[in-house]
């Protein structure tokens, strides 16, 4: 079972219905002993990082997520999905994030509008199998805010006031900064690359 | 590269696309899934769905209709039309819409804007403005929007516009610009602007008042009415400063396609998708 974390925020019936889309069966999940019974587990999208990191304690899911995680689950994480995987954001200054991804989520300052709404290209830097497939250069679809520094994890950027990581991959850990769900055919390609993970 | 977004837009009565000047004269222009399908293979950037209906039923088959097309659809949906309460939104948001396009009713109660922004994210909300230029700050000439120059304007007299609702039909008073502001202030994603001028004329866009609400604002203003041919694209992206423009009939009548528009937008420097 692919379990669809709901933490009380979060694009989760747009990511259960691309799943679905994909011949795959997902659900959602907010207990703990399912998220620990899934098979690979993904992390929807938008919110507040103060408000899912809460929200994940309240539900207590954020132990067995760190333990998946740790016995290398495959996970996916999708745009506060991403973020959630760094020590902290600028969104909710005192609350720690997962840790997994060295350093600080940071808002965007400067001349462009905010939030980061519509297709903006992503450029390779590692090769990687999230994005297997995926021509470099591709157009996604991001809606964000905050964004997530370049780590020696990123296996793609993206340049928008600042560059930014786009895709994360470390082993059983791939992250998102777009939405595959809303990418077309290009996040399809994303999602069944790790739905064949 | 960042993209400026073309977005195709539905006119939904009773379950059915619609087409038609001014909302009269409407004729069948098909199936809204198959519509929206054929727009998404040609290069889609995001859609939108207004449903027109005007009597209950017709808003019953919306929801369906918005299931329906949501299934198979993987780039954003937004769908306004008579969205007048936090129930309507979270109804529509949670069928499959992305985005919910507000009109009327945030201006007849504003506080709509921030709890569906509180609730759902400000992403989750459009903020719909249909303008109309004030008479006294210099009517557009239809002839001087066509050949791409600004209107006329009276001296020292910046223009104005004037926000309406009911589809254009009542005044309210509200300045276009402050009330943008307002409504970004409450927690509005994106403003989708309509002019209410150009709409329907195929004469081009309002690059004007288009500019006007796009540099003053942080958020990204989606420009609407007017669009007759894919160079009105290409001025209001650098003249109106538009993030995004939307259009319906220039579409559906198949003048252009989305890929034939963007190719064009593209021979011209405007960084799009394709």
């Amino acid at each position: 079972m692919i379990a669809v974390l709901d933490y009380g925020g979060g694009n989760v019936g747009s990511v259960l219905k691309a799943v679905e889309y994909l011949g795959k069966s997902a659900q959602k999940v907010d207990q703990p002993a399912a998220l620990t019974a899934a098979e690979k587990i993904i992390f929807p999208g938008q919110g507040h990082f103060g408000a899912m990191m809460k929200g994940l304690e309240e539900r207590s899911l954020l132990a067995p997520l760190r333990e998946a995680l740790a016995a290398g689950k495959p996970f996916l994480g999708i745009c506060l999905g991403l973020q959630a995987l760094f020590e902290s954001s600028e969104e909710a200054p005192g609350v720690a994030g997962l840790g997994i991804l060295p350093g600080r989520v940071a808002r965007f300052q400067g001349v462009f509008k905010v939030p980061h709404i519509g297709w903006s290209q992503i450029e390779f830097r590692a090769k990687s199998q999230l994005l297997r497939g995926v021509p470099d250069g591709s157009f996604v679809y991001f809606c964000h805010s905050y964004y997530g520094p370049i780590t020696p994890e990123a296996c793609a950027v993206t340049e928008y006031g600042q560059t930014f990581s786009a895709g994360v991959e470390n082993k059983n850990i791939w992250a998102v900064q777009f939405h595959p769900e809303k990418s077309g055919e290009v996040g399809l390609k994303v999602l069944s690359n790790f739905l064949s993970f | 590269m960042f993209a400026k977004r073309i977005i195709p837009c539905l006119d939904c009565k009773n379950g059915r696309v619609v087409k038609g000047i001014h909302f009269v004269n409407l004729r069948d222009a098909g199936d809204p899934g198959e519509l929206a399908e054929m727009y998404n293979r040609e290069g889609a950037d995001e859609l939108v769905m207004l449903d027109i209906s005007a009597s209950r039923e017709g808003r019953a088959t919306l929801m369906e209709t918005v299931r329906r097309v949501a299934r198979r659809l993987f780039i954003p949906l937004t769908v306004g039309g008579g969205v007048r309460t936090f129930e309507d939104a979270q109804r529509l948001l949670s069928t499959g819409a992305d985005k919910v396009a507000v009109n009327t009713a945030a201006v007849e109660s504003p506080n709509l804007i921030s709890e569906i922004a509180e609730n759902y994210g400000r992403q989750a909300i459009v903020v719909a403005i249909d303008a109309r230029r004030r008479r006294e700050s210099g009517m557009a000439s239809q002839a001087a929007l066509t050949d791409g120059t600004p209107p006329p304007r009276q001296r020292g007299a910046a223009a104005q516009w004037e926000v309406v609702t009911y589809g254009g039909t009542k005044p309210t008073g509200l300045d276009a610009l402050d009330w943008a502001r307002r409504v970004e202030e409450s927690g509005a994603g994106e403003i989708l602007l309509t002019s209410m001028d150009t709409d329907g004329t195929q004469a081009g866009f309002d690059c004007e008042l288009t500019a006007a609400l796009a540099c003053a604002l942080h958020i990204p203003v989606i420009a609407s009415g007017g669009a007759g041919n894919a160079q009105h694209f290409v001025e209001v992206f650098r003249r109106g400063c538009a993030d995004a423009a939307l259009a319906a009939s220039i579409f559906h009548y198949e003048t252009h396609t989305i890929r034939s528009l963007k190719e064009h937008l593209r021979a011209h420097g405007v960084p799009v998708r394709i």
